[in-house]
């Protein structure tokens, strides 16, 4: 006699599609899929449909043709006769250089504010107070064309800098130039330069890099390896003996002499602006909009990046300064190895995605006319062609391989820092 | 007892503390001058304000009110003796352009009516501390106003009639009885006041009528559209399920406001004729274009936010990758790629032939855009949660929507609230945006003010009015988002 029997074997219901919760999961998603498809397929037909009614087939022929317009602002070589894809090269090296500009300048005033806004001070700390609030809640578009308007308006013309009793004169020993069609600074030159390569021959994506550029750079990176030797050496000598050797100075003119030897090696010189006829000739020339673009956002950024830092170093409970201060460390000491590891965690993942928003918000650009990628290639490539599908979402492609890269290199981070729980 | 003569037997009155470590000279000395560095920042800031105020109030108070261009307000500084000064005669002259942009003139009473009414409908929902009678006291209050102002004949009588009747029913529910009665009298089966977020969620059709103007019986329609859905999901649902009956009744929706408003509309209004002149798009401008765009667009993408924060957690693979894809796609681009596919591509998009307003496909094109943002706050929120939540839901039996809607979601939200707010705050910053794609907010209004000949090279005084109004509205909803915060915290800290 048996008692047990095999549950009964179920079959399979057309109902248990909806009913059961194995079977449903499934069809919720090709529902979703299938609504997904249409629309997506819905989407296209039109487009095609509208497109072909137009006249306008996608196509990107448009790229190799001469593009027909100037780029004010620019790094490399450029002329109106080449391509439209070189403009728009152009304007994705003027995009990532207005960005590197501005985070670094965000960073540097963002942190001091954010300190600031902590200090015992009570004016200093509202003054501080009231920067972050007045930035923060303005739109980042008025602060572009407000500072925009005021540079244009406030600065003196070039011909202002000229005749026997000028109106307005050069700062700092006739080296710089504020004048209301930007700022002129002085360049640096070499006299014994190693000269440029060529790099992509005559191609729409061509380039050169200074080879004077790479030689300094290789000086100061050999120089920074070899002093973290001195510092390794140090270690050992402290965990040895208890007594750390003073390395600072081998380890600064490790660092220091080799590229000043390099710099006087290669006839470093300054290039100074200098007014001749209406305008200044010579020095590096930033235009209005090139200012006025890095200036606003790199305020608005800031003020956001002052509430990240304040925010991190509050996070950080009253309990490890005191700990760290019973050890004996002194306040310096305690905010370098004790609150600064601990604070940065908690301040970089917000603070790449300040620089990512700071890095979209450089497409404002258009608005003062600085030639960067949404300039170029969506801005007066669209108008003259009329590409508009093709330029729009090669645009929106690029902007989106940059944010994808930024915060995939945060996700690096994120997983390097994290706590190692259990 | 012995004689204890050598313990002091009454205290010694308390000696003050030092002069320098209190009041206001103490005060001073701990926070401005404690240390050489603290001193020199002081002296610095102080040095700073006195050049900034020394500067600003001079230029600020300048008699040009009256000016009528750059140059005349030049004269009147002048004659009032004075270096230089601000230009207020811009502010004077354009500041109805700045706020309304080209809404004709005799028709501004509904733009204003329409954000009056709005406050009205969004009490309820922003604050719970004002009662059901004192609501709809304030909405008839509104209404016998803007009667007064704007309408003629026995029709506004008869309704102002009833208004000052309804008032004086309302404000006597009010004086007469006490909160506390009220609650006993409630707990005893008394009637209460209709809820006032009836009139909310009505106001969500009211407000595009009165700034768009056309036939009343377009919102009703619309309206109706939601009641169409219900409907049939009540009929069907108990013989084919809930899910069903749920798509069911979604469709029928769908259908109804895609195909058959035009035709109910038109025809319910030759029968009736009711409605508001219309205004075209192209003559909004200004802050009303800016509060048009970010109030929409931030009512419909919190929901849309929600739902995509749930696809994104969800378990269903398929699900959750195209929420994935959706989101950071639209984190991952710039707004202004999203406005130019909003000028240039989203007709491209649609069937041929259908051109939709302007101002419909930016709002659109936002609505995704904060949707996303929405999206990745909730989810921070409902990561934050403890899984214990989850699983305690589970165990009582709720099935996914009620352990989202009551378990999950109020948690998950609550600590999303100052996320929320800050995507609000910055989508309403960023509606300035769509001044590069034509349209006339208060940025592309100062670019053609600017261009005028009278008020060619005015800058400070019209930037810095611009910046004034947008920095109220954002530093109230910063300071509202404190407020909830302050309100919905429910631990002991």
């Amino acid at each position: 006699m048996t008692t047990l029997t095999d549950p009964p074997k179920e079959s399979f219901r057309l109902s248990m599609l909806l009913n059961d919760s194995r079977y449903r999961s499934i069809t919720i998603q090709i529902v979703a899929l299938i609504a997904f498809l249409t629309l997506i397929g819905w989407l296209l037909n039109n487009t095609a449909q509208n497109l072909a009614d137009l006249g306008k087939e996608p196509s990107f022929r448009f790229l190799s043709q001469p593009s027909g317009y100037d780029i004010n602002q620019r790094l490399l070589d450029y002329s109106s006769q080449d391509t439209n894809l070189r403009a728009a090269f152009l304007g994705l090296l003027n995009t990532l250089l207005i960005a590197v500009m501005g985070c670094i300048a965000a960073t540097v005033v963002g942190v001091i504010v954010g300190v600031l806004r902590l200090s015992n001070n009570w004016i200093v700390a509202r003054l501080m107070t009231i920067y972050v609030e007045i930035f923060r809640n303005v739109p980042v578009l008025l602060w572009i064309v407000f500072t925009m308007a005021i540079l244009i308006e406030t600065l003196p013309a070039p011909n202002k800098f000229r005749g026997d009793t000028p109106e307005a004169s050069m700062l700092l020993g006739d080296s710089v130039a504020l004048t209301n069609r930007g700022f002129y600074i002085p360049e640096p030159l070499f006299s014994r330069s190693l000269g440029d390569v060529h790099v992509l021959g005559e191609s729409s994506l061509r380039f050169n890099v200074s080879l004077d550029l790479i030689a300094i750079l290789a000086t100061l990176i050999a120089g920074v390896l070899i002093a973290g030797l001195f510092a390794k050496r140090a270690d050992r000598i402290q965990a040895a003996t208890g007594v750390r050797p003073k390395t600072w100075h081998w380890r600064l003119g490790v660092i220091v002499l080799p590229t000043a030897a390099l710099l006087v090696g290669l006839g470093l010189h300054l290039g100074y602006p200098e007014l001749r006829g209406f305008n200044f000739q010579g020095g590096t020339y930033m235009r209005n909009s090139l200012i006025a673009l890095w200036l606003a956002l790199s305020l608005y950024t800031a003020a956001f990046i002052a509430e990240i830092v304040r925010a991190g170093i509050l996070a950080i409970s009253k309990g490890q300064t005191e700990a760290a201060a019973a050890l004996g460390l002194r306040s310096r000491r305690i905010m370098s190895l004790v609150v600064l590891p601990q604070a940065l965690r908690v301040i970089v993942p917000p603070l790449i995605s300040q620089y990512l928003n700071l890095t979209k918000n450089s497409s404002l650009a258009i608005a003062v006319g600085y030639m960067d990628i949404t300039g170029t290639l969506m801005g007066i490539t669209l108008n003259q062609t009329g590409r508009e599908l093709e330029t729009v979402l090669m645009t929106m492609l690029i902007y989106l391989t940059i944010s994808l890269v930024i915060s995939g290199a945060m996700n690096v981070y994120n997983n390097s820092v994290k706590l190692q729980e259990r | 007892m012995t004689d204890l003569s050598y313990v002091r037997s009454e205290m010694l009155p308390e000696r003050d503390p030092p002069v320098s470590t209190s009041g206001v000279i103490g005060w001073i000395r701990e926070n401005l001058f404690n240390g050489i560095s603290n001193s020199v920042l002081t002296l610095a800031s102080l040095a700073f304000i006195y050049w900034v105020l020394s500067h600003f109030i001079p230029w600020f108070w300048s008699p040009t009110w009256n000016g009528t261009s750059l140059g005349q307000c030049r004269e009147m500084i002048g004659a009032a003796g004075k270096e230089g000064g601000a230009c207020w005669g811009v502010i004077n002259e354009r500041w109805p352009q700045i706020l309304f942009g080209f809404y004709p003139e005799e028709l501004r009473w509904r733009p204003i009516l329409a954000f009056v009414l709005m406050f009205v409908a969004l009490i309820p929902i922003l604050f719970n501390m004002i009662s059901r009678r004192m609501n709809w006291f304030l909405l008839a209050l509104v209404l016998f106003v803007t009667t007064l102002f704007v309408a003629s004949g026995w029709l506004a009588v008869v309704a102002q009639g009833l208004l000052v009747v309804a008032m004086i029913w309302i404000g006597r529910l009010i004086l007469m009885t006490k909160v506390t009665d009220r609650a006993e009298q409630i707990k005893a089966g008394a009637k209460r006041l209709p809820n006032p977020l009836i009139f909310s969620s009505a106001f969500v059709f009211i407000m595009p009528w009165l700034l768009w103007g056309g036939t009343l019986w377009t919102p009703i329609a619309a309206a109706f559209g939601f009641v169409v859905g219900w409907g049939v999901f009540r009929l069907l649902a108990p013989k084919v399920g809930d899910l069903a009956g749920l798509i069911v009744g979604v469709v029928a929706a769908i259908v109804w406001w895609l195909f058959l408003i035009g035709p109910v509309a038109s025809g319910l209004n030759a029968l009736l004729p009711v409605g508001l002149e219309p205004v075209q798009s192209r003559y909004f401008g200004g802050l009303l274009l800016s509060v048009t765009i970010g109030v929409v667009a931030i009512s419909v993408s919190l929901p849309l936010g929600i739902v995509l924060a749930l696809g994104r957690q969800s378990d269903l693979l398929l699900v959750k990758w195209m929420s994935v894809g959706f989101i950071e796609f639209i984190r991952g681009v710039p707004l202004i790629t999203l406005l130019f596919v909003a000028s240039f591509l989203l007709n491209v998009f649609m069937p041929p032939g259908t051109n939709f307003d302007i101002i419909l496909r930016v709002i659109i094109m936002a609505t995704l855009f904060s949707a996303a943002y929405i999206a990745e706050v909730v989810r921070g929120g409902l990561a934050a949660l403890p899984k214990g939540q989850y699983e305690a839901a589970d165990a009582l039996g709720l099935d996914y929507w009620k352990a989202q809607r009551l378990i999950i979601m109020p948690q998950a939200l609550k600590i999303s609230i100052p996320g929320i707010v800050s995507v609000f705050i910055g989508l309403f910053k960023d509606t300035t945006l769509v001044s590069i794609i034509g349209l006339l907010d208060p940025i592309g209004l100062s670019n053609s003010i600017r261009a005028d000949v009278a008020w060619n090279g005015v800058v400070w005084e019209l930037y810095g009015f611009i910046a004034f109004l947008f920095f109220i509205i954002t530093f109230l909803m910063s300071r509202y988002s404190m407020y909830l915060e302050r309100r919905l915290r429910t631990d002991h800290r």
